[in-house]
């Protein structure tokens, strides 16, 4: 299929930055405006409703916290991998991405307890204002996890065949951004008394 | 391509909706833009023959009952809005031209742009579809303000929202997609020697539209999520009894609604400053002054969306606020304009069907844009909110840009687009059939809003003031002004596939222009450039002193 | 100004009709001038043989100025309109001259319902009165109303009065108006509500203060009504009148 064969276009980089990484800031650059806008409206209400800090405290601090360390720890592999494409060792790059594919993993299954657990507390999405935000924006958060993870898979095929590299650097930034909202949401949720 | 058109069948799925060139892409969001316009045609065609003839059976629909009414006016807005303006403009333009214009041979993500027209499709059937489900299509219009949006109970049509949102929300993530190839290749895959300000005007206004759009449509999609589990799991995002703010979705709504107007508006006034460099033979009039202008619009766009709310019970402190940060948004836009009359000065004008159009859409567009300020003004609006005096003035600026301006591209690029030429007898034809109805369509309602017609409202008959015979006549006028409108739009259709074969051939350059698109044979082949060019200028240099011809192309050499 | 389309029934009808006004007499001339501009160039620069296109950046001084100077002049008429704007929005919504009365309007789907003191002048009393789709008031008497929703977004809108604005459920949003011309006035909802909207009118029926007395005696125990008919009517109307003026 055509498709397959790059055009020109998609090789030139008059900006000086690659084609790949400039596509890469664009996408980021999207979402934070659609995580800004639900995390302005969810801290809008937030100081409309004192009241919340009462449902909020029944999140789990801790599983929040490690789930964290999780993130921050599977970025720092995405940042080595990143090194190993750069010094064009693509076995090595898909390993590492596959790693962080597994934090990704990790972060995903104490979710999963987490929110068994609170449903079995009968805290579901429409048990009120805290808990609809809560379930929405860590729900959202989680997709984009996944999204990553398979993303990030793929790549790392790709990368153990040492083919389109350039791609470990563009999943790492998207790995990073994922995380940051992560250290938004973290103490927006389970810490904001 | 022209052959192909008619008989889709060789290969029809690979060629049409698996291709990955971005001409094949560009055609087929116009030729859905094209069916959605005439949808929305025929709806606006509808409501209106029971605006002009309450109660009668409408040929071609029947009796319109009040939810139908609502339904057939949310899904004109919605379509017209998401689903003509911005796949013509936008992406059927965009994707068209940019590639052609900066000199590459493609988008630089051919995939994710297959991928945008391929979402954007199943949105636009998803959005019909939802008249065909239990009890009916949205009628809460297009603004779809909860909690009569969020609450089945209230609206009547449980289904018929959610789906409209979740077309609505499919069309935002093509237009993210679409938006950002843009971007990239216009920043990225950009010829040798072309410069920030030897990019032509549309490649420019087509890009900030998709920046603007993407900056503004964030916390609208954010908004909808909220919107759908209102309507599907019963959270209370909107509902005051449950903690929910109804005013909330309104600032979303409109943070991303008025910026979209310009989000429209832009690709319009790039099609126009082409077309009007060509026909007067002129460079742009202050080419860096637009760009400036535009930027200017682009920001303010994002603080005066306010302005949609004055009555909505916001803190009335906020109004003044927004007052005037509204009336400041006329200035770069009244500056942008006249620098296109200006434009005309000096040049050695010919009016062919494009510049027509052109010209046609600034005249319009000027009356569209000072019923603005009679809107900004919070005292006024007061009294002209949700009156038809905010639909005249919209119609006043969609129509010039959706309709008028879309034609002043399609006739100035379907040579480019077919190889053909269009009839331009036809096209004139055409054109006064389409410019004079359209006003004898609008004026008459912006008498009947100012005498106080409130919109989406399908019968007077409760309101005594307004059925009163004078304003019944005033309507009944606009209606078969629009049947006239819609009437000529046949002599369109049938030149546009009649010059497919029949029209004479364009060869590469037919309007001795001077971009980079007209130095490629018409229709471009796949790849564009058989070897790939270099810019040695800006766009539009028309009567270069000491020169034979009047016009010297981006790619030739000094 | 409109009076034939739309009837000025309200103290503050005319301060917006006049807005209109202005605004309609200033940017009237800066379209004119513009299409006038266009035209006329389109004619003087029609292609002639002969007259070759001249090559023009817009850089050019003695150029510039045919759109710096219109750039400072429409702020300057940008000022003008904003000042006016906010000086008849100040008047309208920001500030409440003091009630004579005070009524509560409901809006649910669909239909507008009304409470308004009985005999006694004070609302949420056991004389108060009630109504659905009509609201009965004195001319030139300032009425402060309580608006709300029972279900969805409405927006009470009385054309004569140049008066809209929106109803919100689960807030209660004040305004005032004075009638000042006896006679029967729409109401609208002029915000999309369901399938109904159409179909949520309401009338506002401004009465003078002795039919206003008559209407109250004929809903509510008679008993009550002489004692209270009198003050409610002629000095209230002097003051407001007085109110609103200045
Ligand atoms: C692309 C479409 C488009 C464009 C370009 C505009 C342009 C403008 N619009 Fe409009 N507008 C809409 C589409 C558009 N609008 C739609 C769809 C709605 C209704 C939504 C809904 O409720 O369904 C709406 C509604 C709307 C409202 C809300 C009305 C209400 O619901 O109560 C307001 C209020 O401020 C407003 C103002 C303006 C202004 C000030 C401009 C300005 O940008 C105009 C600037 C241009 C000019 C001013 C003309 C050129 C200048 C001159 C000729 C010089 C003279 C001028 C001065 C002296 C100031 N518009
Ligand atoms: C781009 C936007 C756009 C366009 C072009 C139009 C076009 C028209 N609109 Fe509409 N309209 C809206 C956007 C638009 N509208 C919106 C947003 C609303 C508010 C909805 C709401 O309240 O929720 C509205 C509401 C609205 C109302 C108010 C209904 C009510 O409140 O009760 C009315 C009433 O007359 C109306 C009439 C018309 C008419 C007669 C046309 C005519 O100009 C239509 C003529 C049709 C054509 C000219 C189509 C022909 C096209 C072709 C032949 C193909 C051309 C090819 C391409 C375009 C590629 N429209
Ligand atoms: Cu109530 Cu419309
Ligand atoms: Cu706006």
């Amino acid at each position: 299929m055509s498709a397959s064969a790059k055009p020109i276009a998609n090789t030139r980089s008059v900006t000086g930055i690659p084609t790949a990484r400039l596509i890469t800031w664009w996408v980021i650059a999207s979402e934070i405006v659609i995580f800004g806008g639900l995390l302005a409206a969810y801290i809008m209400h937030r100081i409309g409703h004192p009241e919340w800090a009462e449902a909020a405290s029944h999140t789990n601090t801790w599983a929040g916290a490690f789930n964290t360390l999780v993130l921050l720890t599977s970025s720092l592999c995405a940042v080595s991998a990143h090194k190993a494409a750069d010094a064009m060792d693509g076995p090595r790059a898909a390993k590492l991405l596959r790693l962080t594919a597994l934090g990704g993993l990790l972060f995903l299954t104490i979710k999963g307890f987490e929110w068994t657990k609170d449903i079995h507390e009968g805290f579901v999405i429409s048990s009120g204002g805290f808990w609809s935000f809560y379930y929405v924006l860590a729900g959202l958060h989680g997709l984009h996890v996944l999204a990553g993870m398979i993303i990030m898979l793929i790549v790392a095929s790709d990368a153990a065949k040492n083919q389109e590299l350039q791609r470990v650097e563009c999943i790492g930034l998207y790995w990073h951004f994922v995380d940051i909202v992560w250290i938004f949401l973290f103490p927006l949720l389970y810490i904001a008394r | 391509m022209s052959g192909e058109v008619q008989h889709a069948e060789a290969g029809f799925f690979k060629k049409y909706l698996w291709s990955t060139d971005h001409k094949m892409i560009a055609m087929q969001y116009m030729f859905t833009g094209m069916a959605m316009a005439l949808i929305g045609g025929y709806f606006a065609y509808v409501f209106r023959m029971q605006l002009g003839f309450p109660n009668q059976h409408v040929p071609g629909y029947g009796i319109v009952t009040p939810a139908r009414y609502n339904a057939l006016v949310t899904m004109h807005g919605s379509i017209m809005i998401f689903w003509v303006a911005m796949p013509v403009l936008i992406a059927a333009f965009g994707n068209f031209l940019i590639p052609l214009m900066v000199g590459c041979d493609d988008m630089a993500f051919p995939r994710i742009n297959r991928l945008s027209y391929q979402i954007f499709l199943v949105s636009a059937i998803v959005l019909l579809a939802s008249f065909l489900v239990k009890g009916g299509a949205f009628g809460g219009a297009w603004t779809a303000y909860p909690p009569l949006s969020a609450n089945g109970a209230y609206n009547l049509t449980p289904l018929g929202s959610v789906l409209w949102l979740l077309a609505v929300a499919l069309e935002f993530v093509a237009f993210l997609l679409g938006g950002i190839n843009f971007t990239v290749t216009a920043m990225n895959s950009r010829a040798p020697g072309m410069k920030m300000y030897d990019i032509p005007l549309i490649v420019w206004m087509i890009v900030l539209a998709s920046v603007i759009f993407m900056a503004s449509a964030g916390p609208l999609i954010a908004g909808a999520v909220m919107l759908l589990f209102d309507q599907t799991m019963s959270t209370g995002f909107y509902d005051p009894t449950r903690g929910g703010d109804p005013l909330l979705w309104q600032h979303l709504f409109w943070f991303f609604g008025h910026p979209e107007v310009y989000v429209v508006l832009l690709p319009a006034m790039g099609i126009v400053a082409e077309v009007i460099a060509v026909f007067a033979r002129k460079k742009i009039f202050g080419y860096k002054t637009v760009l400036y202008t535009t930027w200017a619009v682009g920001f303010l766009s994002f603080v005066v969306w306010a302005h949609h709310q004055f009555v909505a019970g916001i803190d009335p402190r906020m109004a003044n606020i927004f007052s005037i940060t509204t009336l400041m948004i006329s200035v770069p836009i009244t500056e942008m304009v006249f620098l296109y009359i200006a434009t005309l000065y000096g040049g050695s004008i010919t009016l062919g069907t494009p510049m027509l159009w052109a010209l046609g859409f600034i005249a319009e567009f000027l009356i569209g844009g000072v019923t603005g300020i009679f809107l900004g003004s919070s005292g006024t609006d007061i009294y002209l909110h949700d009156t038809y005096f905010v639909i005249a003035h919209f119609h006043y600026t969609f129509v010039p840009i959706a309709i008028i301006a879309v034609f002043a591209g399609i006739t100035f690029w379907y040579p480019k687009m077919f190889g053909t030429m269009l009839n331009d007898t036809l096209g004139k034809i055409h054109f006064w059939g389409t410019v004079i109805p359209f006003n004898v369509i609008f004026i008459p309602l912006f008498i009947t809003g100012t005498a106080g017609d409130q919109r989406r409202v399908y019968s007077y008959a409760q309101f005594a003031e307004q059925s009163r015979p004078a304003l019944q006549h005033l309507r009944t006028t606009s209606t078969i002004a629009l049947l006239v409108m819609l009437s000529f739009q046949f002599v369109f259709l049938f030149n546009f596939f009649w010059s497919l074969r029949n029209g004479k051939k364009a060869g590469p350059n037919p309007w001795r222009s001077t971009t980079l698109e007209w130095s490629v044979p018409s229709p471009p082949p796949h790849g564009n450039f058989s070897e790939l060019p270099t810019v040695y200028r800006g766009p539009y240099e028309y009567g270069l002193p000491g020169r034979a011809d009047d016009f010297t192309p981006q790619n030739v050499p000094e | 100004m409109w009076e034939r389309y739309a009837t000025a029934s309200s103290t503050y009808a005319h301060s917006i009709d006049h807005l209109f006004i202005l605004i309609a007499v200033v940017v009237g001339f800066w379209l004119l001038a513009a299409e006038g501009m266009m035209f006329f160039l389109i004619f003087k620069f029609r292609a002639k043989d002969g007259r070759p296109t001249q090559y023009i950046t817009g850089e050019e001084k003695h150029l510039k100025r045919w759109i710096s100077i219109p750039h400072y002049l429409i702020m300057v008429c940008d000022i003008v309109i904003v000042a006016g704007a906010i000086m008849v929005w100040y008047q309208i919504k920001q500030v409440m001259p003091p009630a004579d009365a005070t009524v509560r309007v409901i809006g649910q789907q669909w239909a507008w319902s009304f409470q308004q003191p009985g005999p006694g002048g004070v609302l949420d009393t056991a004389d108060d009165i009630r109504t659905v789709g009509e609201l009965h008031v004195v001319v030139n008497t300032t009425y402060h109303f309580e608006l709300m929703s029972r279900d969805v977004i409405h927006s009470f809108a009385v054309p004569a009065f140049r008066l809209k604005q929106d109803a919100l459920p689960g807030r209660t949003i004040t305004g005032w108006f004075t009638p000042n011309r006896v006679g029967t006035y729409d109401i609208q909802c002029t915000q999309m509500c369901g399938i109904g909207h159409a179909l949520m009118a309401g009338r506002i029926i401004v009465e003078t203060p002795q039919d206003h007395a008559a209407w109250l005696q004929r809903n509510s125990s008679p008993a009550v009504a002489e004692q209270v008919a009198l003050p409610a009517s002629a000095p209230g109307a002097g003051s407001t009148i007085a109110e609103v003026r200045r």
